[in-house]
């Protein structure tokens, strides 16, 4: 028998072009969520790195990455603090285009994605590949504002967004799924919203978070 | 059973904090002991199989055994702090999990480093689980919690704040009122800002572990602030709620 809360129903429709995943409302905001202060990045300093196991590591400038094919995204997105948002509207570089620049070791099988301010966040590869996921430069026709993650942050919508690291620096390939952040501290090693993984106890894997700071 | 698992708590208690903010006392069957400003998930269920969740942060001090208490906003239009707030009594059943988090808590790095608390509205719910568990446990920190609130009537936990600054030296409030003060008030009548932050820092006898919450634009400008004091970023900690701009 399923537990209910007597009186309680839904506020808004729940059906139409859109479905929420489990457990997530839908707001029409764009909430910020962030551990620390959030870093304010001199362009002329900027650059985007792909490293790790590649035969030719590339790194970009500010200038040289929007010089590269852009394009617009318009993706659901979905916070594991519960919101989520339809619809929103991007501009920004696909991560296909972005690999076409490097040649992968063939034991590339996973992304630390690492930032500015020391965040970190893991993804497999294949998440990132054929037109799953991008960076971000634009948000509704402007630039990404720093509490976004601007000046560019990576964009991955079919997963929770802490997965779409802020103030993206580069990506790092690697051999093992290591994670980042947020997973550390006892995050979903994946976080597919509609499996609904918000923790490391809701992953296939059972993976193993007991010494983990939850 | 892991934390993780769903649990179903028990309503012991609701009181009034102010008009809009309500504290429910839950009674787990699976209590675990949390940390001082972690949260736990609250999910809601309807006949038809609908269910949303909501993060509520723990107000209760980890010394509060076998229960905990959650301080709820009501939102506008919101559908669960709406439903907690007219909907649920004593004695009625709430599902949750937790406790969750493992970054905004605290003690953290430096367990007797001075704390720097900042508020805004309800943010002020982590931050007050840090401060009952300071005064639970007896920790030596010395605090400060500066405290920003529209009008008096929004002050959450006023009293208990207020006999907790009164009988311990080295604990400060500082309220700042934003657009309606008290009749006669002698303290801050305005936004928090950078002159505000350097007074609460100078009230401590270091650097100290900042915490910040409340709404997005709060946090952002007193990250930012106290960044420009010169307190590094593994020093400022943030949890941001609330609606933004677009």
């Amino acid at each position: 028998m399923p537990f209910i809360n007597k009186g309680f129903h839904a506020k808004r429709p729940t059906d139409g072009p859109h479905k929420l995943p489990p457990g997530q409302y839908e707001t029409q905001d764009f909430p910020v969520l962030t551990a620390g202060p959030t870093p304010r990045i001199n362009l002329a300093n900027w650059e985007f790195r792909l490293e790790g196991l590649v035969e030719n590591p590339v790194k970009w400038s500010w200038n040289e990455f929007n010089a590269l094919p852009q394009q617009d995204f318009n993706p659901d997105i979905h916070c594991v603090t519960k919101w989520s948002k339809f619809d929103t509207k991007w501009r920004g570089v696909s991560l296909d285009t972005l690999l076409e620049h490097v040649q992968l070791q063939p034991e590339a099988e996973f992304v630390l994605a690492f930032s500015y301010g020391g965040y970190t966040t893991n993804l497999p590869l294949a998440d990132l590949r054929n037109g799953q996921a991008f960076i971000g430069l634009q948000y509704e026709g402007k630039p990404l504002t720093p509490e976004h993650g601007g000046p560019a942050r990576l964009v991955v919508p079919h997963l929770y967004f802490w997965k779409s690291a802020k103030w993206v620096q580069g990506l790092r390939l690697l051999g093992v799924n290591k994670p980042g952040f947020w997973e550390e501290a006892g995050y979903s090693m994946y976080g597919d919203p509609w499996k609904e993984q918000r923790y490391g106890s809701d992953d296939d894997d059972e993976t193993d978070t007991s010494s983990l700071r939850l | 059973m892991s934390r993780l698992d769903w649990q179903i708590g028990t309503v012991a208690a609701i009181t009034t904090d102010t008009p809009r903010v309500k504290t429910l006392t839950l009674s787990l069957p699976n209590w675990t002991a949390h940390r001082a400003g972690q949260h736990y998930d609250l999910r809601l269920s309807a006949p038809d199989g609908y269910q949303t969740e909501r993060s509520y942060s723990i107000a209760s001090p980890p010394e509060q055994t076998g229960e905990i208490a959650l301080t709820v906003e009501l939102i506008a239009d919101g559908e669960v702090s709406g439903y907690l707030h007219e909907g649920v009594a004593v004695g009625d059943q709430l599902e949750l999990r937790g406790p969750i988090g493992g970054y905004f808590v605290w003690p953290a790095g430096a367990p007797d480093a001075p704390l720097l608390l900042v508020a805004g509205g309800s943010g002020v719910v982590p931050l007050m689980a840090m401060l009952r568990h300071r005064q639970r446990a007896g920790l030596p920190s010395p605090a400060v919690l500066l405290f920003s609130i529209r009008t008096p009537e929004e002050v959450i936990y006023q009293q208990e704040l207020e006999a907790m600054a009164q009988a311990d030296p080295a604990f400060t409030l500082l309220l700042a009122y934003t657009r309606q003060a008290p009749a006669g008030w002698a303290g801050y009548h305005r936004r928090i800002d950078a002159a505000m932050l350097a007074e609460a820092v100078a009230r401590l006898p270091g650097a100290p572990q900042c915490y910040v919450c409340g709404p997005t634009g709060l946090v952002e400008s007193v990250a930012t602030l106290l960044q420009a004091q010169g307190l590094p970023d593994e020093a400022i900690r943030t949890e941001r709620f609330g609606p933004t701009g677009p």
